[in-house]
Parts: structure tokens; sequence; C-alpha cells
């Protein structure tokens, strides 16, 4: 693999849970981010998965300083993004973006496109008003709209379109790093479609490295290289791809993707499901050793014990299970 | 699964020719334009279509739950047992809603009644439709929770709407619209809002109260692939009318209209991985402006002069139709 771009390492975001106005006390801990730890290579795209509630969120958030981390590293081309004081992690920021999930949200309405996608680039560095323009225009027909819906507000443009100018906006300030947050989750089918085209084509052109959050696993399957599978806090399987999804290693990933509907009614008649029992665990009170094992159809006694760590089960996935050997 | 009875004559509901037009400042939307279909006892029909192609309205119609004004049932009759509920008076539709026929929405959160316990909304349609005494139909209650698999049923059916996550609110919304054993129930998206591995215990109840009580199902939904898996017959709508309709097999294997080929090529799940998606061109028709001809003629690929002329749903396979004139006169091969 190429050299390393992004390296996690040890990431945690916990969050206290307070009671009281005037008296306030600590209540508990939620661990939202629970030691986190991976690493990219330039252009690559990483897909993390998991149910609502599982912190893949958060750790998006917290790979881009935008919640501080509670404990890690965010090491961005050499550079700690977690030791930056705000003026230095101000000047960072042009190297890495997020684009969230809601085009509908994430754009101010009262801004024409135009000036939604020149402060971005005014915010970073000085640029005359002429190189403003030509590279809105550039930017504008990147992401596959006409420069002449410049002067045109949110309004007045679809949802995918909408998504095509938080997209531009991301790309203003040129980063190395986006990180696009269930970017496709709130569009049609057939616009989906174009988004993910279009995320793929940007990457693949402009040597992007894209973390790519969703809970639609056919969608994040299409677009990776690689899938990180996220599970109160924790990553609990990371490999390739079409591996992952083909042949899961971990109990919960196997559930998941059994979980996924295939468009298919002949394979959707024959295969088994495998279908997980009650809902998430409460993130204020996780249960003991591996979080999973109360929902686990493999799980035995050391499984409650102690909190198995993310080791390698072949030179190119790893998976945090103590029994991952046995049961594959 | 329970096959359809084909002993009876009339099918369990027989919708035709339903036109619901929104009347606006903008002018007049037609949300549903011309949709007629029938679904038999025990069978399960998927509608799908993207946002704003008319499924839901299509549903609320037959219901009464359209708001009036602006919106107006322009023509159309929906016949279930003998009776035409577009021209029910509300009295009447009362007797059947909640009863026979019942709906599930897509989103827990807003359908409960949040200052309710669970309790008294879920028995609400027995003291309503069946004047089952309170202790009973409490005892039914607990039942129809256990039956959902809510554990602890009997302290549970206490709580209010707050103290259920997601799921078991969904869970709720499904017992509460079996208790009084439909014949016929209407879901609406219901496991959009919700994590796969949570639509599947759905799905995987539905399916279940499905055999065991033999009721039909109506599933709205924008997603292909819960459809397939679920339902027996699919129609696929697009602008306001139904343009493809037939047994879910032939629906997903030999797609006859070009819009339903389309949305097929668009998801990922079926293509090869990485390979560019298909996208179609274009945006959907703007429904307050009148489309005489093909509403998919803008964007199709397939898409000739004679496409302007007015086109219908015509049968041409064992229960299947399409309303594409080019694949009526066996001009395109998809």
């Amino acid at each position: 693999m190429a050299e390393t771009f992004l390296e996690v390492a040890g990431l945690k975001t916990h969050f206290p849970v307070e009671r009281g106005v005037i008296l306030r006390r600590r209540v508990g801990l939620v661990k939202a981010v629970d030691g986190v730890s991976f690493s990219l290579a330039r252009g690559e795209i990483l897909g993390l998965v998991g149910e609502s509630g599982c912190g893949k969120s958060t750790l998006g958030r917290t790979i881009l300083q935008l919640i501080p981390p509670t404990e890690g590293a965010v090491i961005l081309a050499g550079k700690n993004l977690a030791g930056l004081n705000r003026s230095e992690l101000r000047a960072a920021r042009t190297d890495f973006q997020m684009i969230f999930q809601d085009p509908y949200a994430s754009l101010n309405p009262r801004m024409t496109v135009f000036d939604a996608l020149a402060e971005a680039m005014r915010a970073h560095r000085d640029i005359s008003t002429g190189e403003i323009q030509d590279r809105v225009a550039t930017l504008m027909q990147k992401v596959g709209l006409s420069p002449r819906f410049v002067k045109k507000y949110p309004h007045e443009f679809s949802g995918g379109q909408r998504q095509r100018i938080a997209i531009a906006r991301a790309l203003a300030v040129e980063p190395k790093l986006i990180i696009a947050d269930e970017p496709v989750s709130a569009l049609d089918v057939s616009i989906q479609a174009q988004i993910i085209n279009l995320l793929a084509k940007l990457s693949r052109e402009m040597q992007l490295t894209l973390i790519f959050i969703s809970h639609d696993l056919s969608v994040v399957k299409h677009i990776s290289d690689r899938i990180a599978v996220m599970y109160m806090g924790r990553i609990v399987e990371m490999g390739p791809a079409a591996q992952v999804f083909e042949r899961p290693l971990h109990p919960y990933t196997k559930a998941l993707v059994s979980a996924v509907p295939i468009p298919d009614p002949a394979r959707e008649h024959q295969r088994q499901r495998l279908i997980l029992s009650g809902d998430p665990p409460s993130p204020m009170n996780p249960p003991s050793g591996c979080a999973f094992h109360p929902r686990c159809a493999y799980a035995k006694a050391d499984c409650s014990q102690a909190v198995p760590t993310l080791e390698a089960f072949d030179p190119t996935r790893t998976t945090a299970c103590i029994r991952a050997r046995e049961i594959n | 699964m329970c096959e359809p009875q084909k002993t009876d004559a009339m099918p369990l509901l027989q919708v035709k020719n339903l036109r619901t037009y929104f009347h606006t400042r903008n002018g007049v939307v037609r949300a549903v334009d011309d949709v007629s279909f029938e679904i038999e006892k025990g069978e399960t029909l998927g509608i799908v279509g993207e946002s704003g192609s008319g499924k839901s309205v299509t549903c609320y119609s037959l219901l009464g739950l359209i708001p009036q004004p602006p919106g107006r049932i322009e023509s159309g009759e929906a016949i279930f047992d003998n009776t035409d509920l577009l021209k029910c008076s509300t009295a009447e539709l009362n007797r059947i809603r909640g009863k026979r026929i019942a709906m599930i929405f897509q989103d827990p959160m807003t359908s409960l009644n949040p200052y309710m316990r669970i309790e008294d909304q879920l028995i609400e349609p027995l003291l309503i439709h069946e004047k089952t005494g309170r202790q009973r139909a409490v005892e039914l209650g607990v039942q129809a929770l256990k039956d959902v698999g809510i554990q602890d049923a009997a302290q549970r059916i206490r709580s209010y709407p707050h103290e259920f996550s997601g799921g078991m609110r969904q869970r709720v919304m499904i017992a509460m619209a079996l208790i009084t054993k439909p014949d016929l129930l209407i879901a609406d998206e219901p496991t959009t809002a919700l994590d796969v591995t949570v639509q599947a215990q759905i799905i995987e109840l539905v399916k279940r109260m499905q055999a065991e009580r033999g009721m039909a199902v109506i599933w709205i939904s924008h997603d292909l692939g819960v459809v397939a898996g679920l339902c027996q017959r699919v129609n696929v709508m697009y602008a306001g009318r139904v343009v493809e309709s037939g047994p879910t097999t032939s629906i997903y294997r030999s797609p006859k209209h070009p819009y339903n080929h389309a949305l097929q090529k668009s998801i990922p799940a079926l293509q090869p991985k990485g390979a560019e998606l298909y996208t179609i061109a274009g945006m959907p028709p703007d429904l307050s402006k009148p489309v005489t001809g093909c509403a998919f003629m803008p964007r199709c690929e397939f898409a000739q002069d004679i496409c302007r002329a007015p086109v219908e749903l015509k049968k041409d396979g064992p229960g299947h139709a399409t309303a594409c004139t080019r694949a009526q006169r066996g001009e395109i091969n998809l």
C-alpha cells in the first residue's frame, strides 16, 4: 500500500452526562468514540458503517476537530491536528472539509451559490475578485452545475443540485481529505446515483481521500476501497470493501450484511437471514467485555470478560472478536 | 406466505381511475392521475416510486386522509367489500378505518401521542370499534405487544412513547394497527426511519403476522430491496401514474417500462462494485403543468414523437401491464 496520509491513533471522544442547573453533577459518561485507530493512503475511500448511535458521525467530526477529542491523535500529512491551537487549526482547515447529510439545512438560504463558494475561498486566503469568479465557474462545472446558476439561491435548486453545491463548497479550498456524513441518505434513488458517481469521480481525479459515512451498506460497498464497521464507539471489523461485504468476519458484520435487503426477488427468498434481537444497548451503560455479546449468536462466557482488540485476521483484514478464528 | 385466494369473484379492494388533485396558488397539482389497481385477500402489493410520485397520496385518498381543500378527489372509485370508500360519509369511513383497514406511517415518533400511555392508545381501537370492556381490552393489548416481540409487555404497556426506541415504537404502531384484525394493512414507508437490523426485524414481523392472519398488505416504499423480499405484486409509480404493474419477479427480472428499467440500473446493490451507476437525466416533471403524453418522455432514452400521445396502462402478459407506447408496440427490448 501507498504511504500513510491520514493516521488516527487511539482516538476517544467521551461526553459527560450532567444533571442539575446550579449544582451540576456528573451522572454518567457516554463513550461515543472509544479508542479508534486506522490509517488511510492518499486517494483512498473509506466507508464507515454502523447503526445509528454507534459513533460514526462523532468519529467523523472528531477527526476534523469539530469536536475536541478526549484522547488520541489525528495525524494528517505528518501534522497532529489534535495538538494544534486555534489559529494553527484554522490554517490547517484548508486541507480537510466536510459534507453533511441534509443539503436543505447545510446551505445558508440567504446566500447565493456564488457567495457561498466565494466565502469559503476568501476565508482562507487573499484572492482577487476576478480569480474568485473564474474559480467559482470552474467549481460549478466540476460538480456538474451550469455556471449560469451562480446568482441563484439554494431554494431554487432540487435536493440533488443542493448536494452538488455543498460538494463544490467543500472543494473550494482545495482540500485533500473530505468526510461525507450520509451525503446521499436524503436523496431519491436516481439522484443518489448521480452524487455517488460524482464523489467517486472527484476522488479519482483529484486524489481526494474520502471518508464516506453511511448506514446504507450497498452504497458504501459500491464506492469504498475499504470498509470499517463500528459498534458502540469501536471499530469491530475493517477490510477491503468487497471482502467485508461478501465474507464478513465479525458476528455483528454478519448480521448487518444479512439485514440489507437485496433488490432481487429470487435471491431474497432463498437466503437465510440472521435477525438480531433487540436494540443496541444504552451507551450510558454499555455491556461488559465485547459490547456486542448480549446480541451475539456466537457469544460464550469469555466474551463478557475483556474488551476484544482489533487484531489482524489476514494481511488485509482486521476484526475485534475473540472467536473470529473459530467461527470463520 | 399466503397465496391470494382466487375463489372470490371480487378482489378485496378495487381502485379505478383515481384522480387526486391539489388546488394550490401555483396551479392544479395532479398528484394522483388516473390510478387503477386491485388487491386480493391475503396478497401483498408493493407500491414503489420516488418522492412526489403519488404513492402516499394514493393510499391517503382511499382512507379520506387528504386535507380538503386544497386536495380534491376528482374522480374514481375504490370498492372495498361492496362499499365505495371515496363516496363514504365520515361516519361510514370511521367504521372501516382502524377496524377493517389499518394504516402504519413512516415516522413512529410523530404518529404516537406523546401525552398518552401506550396502553390507552393501543386499546383505543378496541374500545371504539368492538365495544370491548376496558379490562379485556388491556389483556388483548398486552397480548398484542407480546405478539410484536416486546418483552415485559404487561409492564411496558404502562410506559409513554418517549420511553421506547424507534424500532419499539414502530412495533407498537404495528400492534395497534393489527389489534382489530384488519383485512387490509396499508404501510407507508414503515421502515424508512429505522436501522437495517431493526428494519429486518419489522419486515419479518409483518410477514409472520400476515401468514397467521391472512390479511392483505399494501407496502409503500422507495426501497426496491425491501419490496423484493416482501411483495407478490408491485406497482411502479411515476408522476402520479402507475407506469408498470406485475408480479414481483417480472418487475425485477424483465422490466418493460424504461423508467422501471432505469431505476433498477441506478441502484448500487445490483451493479458490479465501482462501476459507474446509470443515472436518469433531468428531473421529475412539475406536476402543476398538464402532461398530455408519457410523463417520463423528457428523460427517456427511447422517446420518439409518438410518446407525446396519451398512453394507458395496458396488459402485456400474465398479470403484467405497462404504460409505454413503444413497449406496447414491441419496439423496445430492455
